[in-house]
């Protein structure tokens, strides 16, 4: 979902880098609690394994394909604030040395591809996780629901952008619809890696995925001089 | 203190890896669903093209094999994304303990790795 420059206009372009830079502004101070000694270790590896990941484009429909934006994977993994950091750096490596997505469309593309997923994902990921029992299992359908919801609501943010900036007189209703019909197809895809992989986790560190602290049992506290297994 | 993370980061890391410089070559090349509605309805035409460094389009500027060329592209942007993403880090972590120091308690009950 990479906007390319020309897309939108330049004045709706700076006003989301604006909302782009205050977004990671926020992120920037609200990941400081979230930076603990397991979450500091797995941002990096977060980030470039959506980095990789976004290379996999998958087929959804006659002549189109679709690829992760692992806003929702980020936010469940290391927490919204660096979920959405993470992704931000995926966007910014690939605007700069990829050419996928402008470098003026920066700021249109981590609102909808980082902001706009974190946000949606991570809030529907807590809301169906408050409601489930407390499992494993609810942890990896809530990642699902969260990764299938984001993905077309990212798409939607870029609509807006579209009706606020676009360049071209497209009716809006037929992007829009456009738009959202082939996002919701991608999102399942998202929702499959998404789930596929905090259940990878889930099963190797439990520890590791952040969103489901206090949900799977937490690990002991050993004394140092005790063995330890493995 | 909590288990050491080193065997998962490096087995990730491998993972990405392999993903970004070898299973990548498997991937669709059709176009994205926002490329695709773009030329359907007709609003690519207000694409500008890109500035095209020496790693536009997922590969190596100068090598002819498309599956080592992307390959090699891929493993880049892998090891960019985890050493920016990592310096990001780096610098919270160090203005977080900056800002902490009078408050030196309430980070130490962080370490001991408690759920919150």
């Amino acid at each position: 979902m990479h906007v390319p420059d020309g897309f939108i206009d330049a004045p709706v372009s700076v006003g989301a880098g604006l909302v782009a830079a205050a977004g990671v502004a926020v992120c920037l101070r609200g990941a400081r609690r979230e930076l603990d000694d397991r979450t500091a270790p797995m941002a990096g590896l977060v980030a470039a394994f959506i980095f990789a990941v976004q290379m996999l484009n998958f087929p959804v429909a006659a002549g189109t394909s679709g690829h992760l934006l692992g806003g929702a994977l980020a936010a469940i993994l290391v927490g919204p604030y660096t979920g959405a950091l993470c992704v931000a750096v995926v966007l910014l490596v690939q605007a700069l040395f990829f050419a996928d997505g402008g470098i003026t469309a920066l700021g249109v593309n981590v609102v909808n591809m980082s902001l706009v997923t974190v946000l949606v994902g991570y809030l529907v990921f807590k809301l169906l996780l408050a409601v489930l029992p407390r499992s494993r299992r609810s942890v990896i359908a809530s990642s699902f629901v969260a990764a299938l919801v984001s993905v077309p609501v990212a798409s939607l943010s870029f609509v807006l952008f579209y009706a606020l900036g676009g360049t071209t007189d497209v009716p809006l209703g037929k992007v829009l619809a456009a738009m959202v019909g082939v996002h919701v197809l991608i999102g399942i895809g998202e929702a499959f890696i998404t789930a596929l992989t905090v259940g990878s986790v889930l099963a190797a560190r439990p520890d590791l995925v952040r969103g489901a602290r206090g949900v799977t049992p937490t690990l002991q506290l050993r004394p140092s001089a005790a063995p330890i297994a493995g | 203190m909590t288990r050491p993370a080193k065997g998962f980061l490096l087995l990730g890391l491998l993972v990405a890896l392999l993903l970004a410089g070898v299973v990548s070559h498997y991937a669709s090349n059709e176009p994205d669903g926002l490329n695709r509605v773009a030329v359907d309805k007709g609003f690519a035409r207000g694409q500008h093209d890109p500035v095209r460094g020496p790693l536009a389009g997922y590969s190596v500027k100068g090598i002819a094999d498309g599956r080592l060329s992307s390959g090699l592209a891929g493993v880049a942007g892998v090891g960019l994304t985890f050493l920016i993403a990592a310096a990001v880090v780096v610098v919270v972590r160090r203005r977080t303990a900056r800002s902490d120091r009078p408050s030196a308690h309430s980070r130490d009950e962080d370490l001991t790795g408690q759920p919150r």
